[in-house]
């Protein structure tokens, strides 16, 4: 299974195209999809089957499920008890050849999974978390019982399709899968400094050694590295561990300066400027003390104990003219490298994206509102600054009027949850995504919004409890996130085909592939 | 510089019954009793503090209330045997607009007077009716204060009720001509008022005086409720008289600086009464929103009144004389202020609206639609355990939440204080992201809100659009 998998996948570049500045020996990790099932005892679906006691283990049950939700090993005298998150629910369960209908005893029952309701709530609904679960377990496309492309927001991302979804939509000859591009390039100056490709139009959001554990960002840099895209620090430093992969990994600049030093620019290949996040627009970064363990407390040169706040904003900043001090700063300090600056999304965020272009960013990264991975106060995550799908455009637009789109990268994120939320970015007018709660999720998260109390993340995702985060090795972690743009990839690549395109770039600002979806008395006769 | 406003709170658990998101426990047959569940699996010792609790009968009452639904226990299951819900009891609570989280994240900031902080992004719906429409601008360089927003500057949250004069008038040799004025000045934006409905039991009115006081606000009361309050605390009472009770509302009128009266065809006589008998007070006219509010707030100011309340439904939406819900307060709001903006008369009054805020981001919402304060009601019950069931659940005995039978303790107060603490942390979060140094400056500032039905057509405008029904399966 696995060489017929790295077959389907486009390779990362060789050794010798490598351009990096790092002079640390870089390591590869090879693009291969393979399985990684859930690392919990009982994986979760979305259906339950019940197994009643007058089972009497004839195995007919066995014989005629096709999805291997029923088990009995040779030579066993029991079935085992039901593998149900591999169920698909009602559309097999009320057909006649069921395991429900042919069992002799009548002793199976199929009901809704209580404890997958509990993990939904509008923005990411149990649906999507296991249709995410189900990518990062396979690889691939979550199945038709699972809705893996919507949330039940009510608006934004959830209230736009893709043309082809609806039946306004006049089939176009489909671009054949193997010609399709979904690479990108980041720098659009012509200033002299390299070129850095992805062969995907999406990297890994800043999160810092703190605030999620080491396996995690391990797993996020050797997916990054085996995709050919990036990763980025977070403001918590730069654990030598991700040395190995210097060349996919972003360096941030955050206002707390944690673990910054002219080594830690000069390694990579790009450098964030964040000046706000979407979690928590216009309020600084807070690491509770209880996370600051001394792992922690060393790489950010702290006490170890205490809660780390960064302030907001940059202290060294009042006006544009600061902010192009700043950007000439990394520029000086790392000839080579790309920058980035990244921002909230106020009422004048075209403004803002047009004077970081004129101070010298090569890439724009909006982030909404609505995202975000770390702990944020309730009333700043719902109502600071305005969501990214309305960002987007505002953007996009001005840029372009102002005759500067195509010599600046627009990335977004924010509440990119799946493949069609990052098609439905572009097509809105971004060149590309950042992903955070995605990959989180793609880990085991169940967003039970846990991540900053006590010892942090109850899952060992965003944790430094030295037991909590074994619960995760960082080689599944890197599987699973290679395994879920590989996911998103397929999708992405079977979205444009249908579209009739033959590259990710062709979709950014096409907003004709879009269409909204409104109550039956908005839409004009 | 004067003495920081500083809200004390001080952890006040609570003493009703207090119902848990997740709470419902399903074991299926052939549990083993290996404890996977309870000890190695739960980081919260929910199982543990259930177990204490259905032992001991003094521990506290928390039936799975602290289950955060990580679903490690389901899924580490040895058997696979568990499940967990949530609680039908906890779907229940409120009702479409005091929703079942609103009435949670009220109590857990009335436990300790923190702002609700909880990782993993926003949960909710992309929008919604009334203030779910609106977003607040931030900006990305500019900071009121440059060390932090509980740093050492100050972001005043203090706002004046009261008939403000815009200019002094003097006669020609320099004599002052007009009257000193009549201003309170109050630390927070919020005062708190009555219940929108009949809510029996003193004590509550006591508790909304002492926590006013130590706010350094205002509570609405009955004339007959402000009468007991201890001498010290007649600066924190604002009394709502009516005219048949004039005659007995005298001592209390004679004692404090501010009163509200009913809103009617004699209210500019009435009011003119009050100061009769008290000249320094301020006299508060308290009127239902409704269509017609604009016209009547502008005809009061011919009047000679300069202070009003304005009051929404539950639900934040204008009460009609026919009992049907109209406009939001966001837009009702915005007609009233923009009106006295017009007439330029909007700087000499003092505007004050309540009904439907249930949450800080509605404090600073209904400031930035033209209100200069809020007064809160029914947040203040559900602070005490409330679950805005207005008799549904136990129509004929009492309140499930034991309102009417609450202690002159203290302990209802502080729970106040520790609600419009948070409260108030949380305005000063978003006046430090949008860098504005005092509340004051944020009323009427529509141009720093993102208003969804202007964005939308902005962002969407030009999309092609379609039906629910053509969209495909």
């Amino acid at each position: 299974m696995t060489a017929v998998h790295a077959m389907q996948v486009p390779q990362p570049p060789s050794e010798a195209q490598r351009a990096g500045p790092s002079d640390w020996p870089q390591q590869g990790v090879p693009r291969v999809v393979r399985p990684a099932p859930d690392r919990y005892r009982n994986a979760l679906g979305k259906y339950q089957i019940d197994r009643l006691a007058s089972c009497k283990s004839c195995g007919r049950c066995v014989q005629v499920c096709s999805y291997g939700v029923h088990v009995k090993p040779a030579g066993y005298k029991f079935t085992l008890r039901p593998l149900d998150h591999l169920c698909i629910g009602p559309e097999c369960g009320d057909k006649p050849d069921s395991c429900l209908a042919q069992c002799p005893q009548g002793a199976l029952a199929l009901r809704r999974n209580p404890s997958a309701e509990c993990m939904g709530d509008p923005r990411w609904p149990s649906d999507l978390i296991l249709s995410t679960w189900h990518q990062a377990a396979t690889g691939h496309a979550p199945p038709p019982h699972l809705d893996g492309r919507l949330g039940a927001s009510g608006g934004g991302f959830d209230s736009l399709r893709l043309a082809f979804e609806t039946s306004d939509w006049e089939p176009v000859p489909r671009t054949p899968l193997d010609e399709i591009d979904t690479g990108l390039d980041l720098n659009r100056r012509d200033d002299g400094r390299p070129q850095v490709h992805i062969d995907v139009p999406l990297y890994g959001g800043g999160m810092s050694f703190g605030s999620v554990s080491i396996h995690t960002i391990l797993g996020k840099a050797r997916a990054a590295a085996a995709w050919n895209t990036f990763t980025c620090t977070g403001e918590g430093g730069y654990p030598d561990r991700l040395r190995p992969y210097d060349d996919y990994v972003i360096t941030q600049v955050a206002t707390g300066l944690f673990g910054v030093r002219d080594e830690t620019i000069q390694r990579v290949r790009m450098v964030e400027f964040k000046y706000a996040q979407g979690a928590k627009p216009g309020l600084g970064g807070h690491l509770l003390g209880d996370k600051n363990t001394p792992a922690v407390a060393r790489m950010r040169e702290a006490v170890a104990g205490n809660a780390l706040f960064s302030p907001f904003p940059f202290h060294s900043v009042y006006s544009v003219e600061d902010h192009k001090k700043h950007v000439d700063w990394i520029r000086a300090v790392n000839p080579r490298c790309l920058v980035s600056v990244k921002v909230s999304t106020p009422t004048d965020v075209d403004m803002v994206a047009v004077g970081s272009y004129y101070a010298g960013a090569h890439i724009i990264h909006l982030d909404g509102s609505y995202g975000g991975t770390g702990a944020a106060p309730d009333i700043a995550k719902k109502n600071i600054a305005m969501p990214i799908e309305y960002a987007i455009p505002k953007v996009h637009k001005f840029l372009a009027a102002e005759g500067i789109r195509d010599k600046v990268t627009l990335i977004c994120s924010g509440g990119i949850r799946s493949a069609y939320d990052l098609l439905k970015a572009v097509a809105l007018g971004a060149d590309g995504v950042v992903i955070g709660t995605p990959e989180m999720v793609a880990l085991g998260c169940v967003r039970c919004a846990c991540c900053e109390s006590g010892r942090g993340c109850p899952r060992g995702i965003a944790s430094t409890d030295p037991e909590l985060m074994m619960l995760m090795s960082q080689e599944w972690a890197t599987q699973r996130l290679i395994n879920l743009i590989n996911a998103w990839r397929e999708q992405i690549v079977d979205a444009l085909s249908r579209l009739g395109l033959r590259s990710i770039r062709e979709l950014r600002g096409r907003s004709d592939a879009l269409r909204l979806v409104v109550d039956g008395a908005e839409v004009p006769s | 510089m004067p003495d920081r406003y500083h809200i004390h709170a001080v952890p006040q658990p609570a003493q009703f019954p207090r119902v848990g998101k997740f709470g419902s426990v399903d074991w299926r047959e052939d549990c083993s009793r290996c404890t996977n569940c309870v000890k190695p699996r739960c980081l919260y010792d929910v199982y543990r503090n259930e177990a204490a609790y259905n032992r001991d009968p003094f521990s506290s009452v928390r039936t799975l209330d602290g289950c955060r639904a990580c679903l490690s226990c389901v899924q580490g299951c040895t058997k696979g045997l568990l499940n967990i819900a949530p609680s039908p009891e906890y779907l229940g609570l409120g009702d479409d607009y005091w929703k079942p989280e609103v009435i949670l994240s009220t109590w857990n900031q009335a436990d300790a007077g923190k702002i609700p902080v909880s990782g993993a992004g926003y949960r909710g719906r992309f929008h919604g009716p009334g203030f779910d429409s609106i977003w607040t601008d931030m900006s990305e360089i500019v900071r009121p204060t440059r060390d932090g927003i509980h740093g050492r500057e100050y972001i005043s949250t203090s706002v004046d009720i009261g008939p403000k004069p815009l200019r002094l008038q003097f006669t020609p040799d320099g004599k002052l001509l007009s009257p000193p004025a009549r201003l309170i000045e109050i630390q927070l934006p919020a005062i708190l008022d009555l219940p929108v409905w009949q809510m029996p039991g003193a004590n509550l009115a006591a508790a909304r005086i002492a926590a006013a006081k130590a706010l350094k606000t205002l509570a609405v009361v009955t004339a007959g409720d402000g009468a007991q309050a201890l001498p010290k605390q007649l600066p924190a009472v604002m009394p709502l008289v009516t005219k048949g009770s004039l005659l007995e509302s005298r001592d209390i009128l004679e004692s404090v600086h501010i009163a509200q009266i009913w809103d009617g065809p004699d209210a500019p006589a009435l009011a003119a009464e009050l100061l009769a008998i008290n000249p320094d007070l301020i006299a508060v006219v308290r009127m239902p929103l409704s269509p017609a509010s604009a016209d009547r707030v502008m005809e009061l100011t011919r009047a000679g009144i300069r202070v009003f309340q304005v009051c929404a439904g539950l639900h934040g939406r204008e009460q009609s004389p026919d009992g049907r819900p109209g406009r939001h307060l966001k837009d009702a709001l915005r007609e009233v202020h923009g009106r006295l903006v017009k007439e330029g008369i909007r700087d000499e009054t003092t505007l004050i609206v309540s009904g439907g805020i249930a949450l800080a981001e509605h404090l600073a919402k209904a400031i930035i639609c033209g209100a200069d304060l809020v007064a809160v009601d029914t947040a203040l019950l559900v602070a005490l355990g409330c679950r805005v069931c207005r008799g549904r659940q136990h129509p004929s005995s009492h309140c499930p939440a034991g309102l009417d039978s609450l202690g002159s303790d203290g302990y209802a107060a502080q729970r106040l204080v520790n609600l419009m603490s948070a409260w108030h942390s949380q305005l000063i979060e978003v006046l430090g992201a949008m860098g504005i140094r005092e509340v004051r400056r944020l009323r009427g500032e529509v141009g720093r809100a993102i208003f969804m039905e202007e964005i939308e057509k902005e962002a969407f405008g030009g999309l092609r659009r379609v039906s629910r029904a053509q969209v495909s399966a």
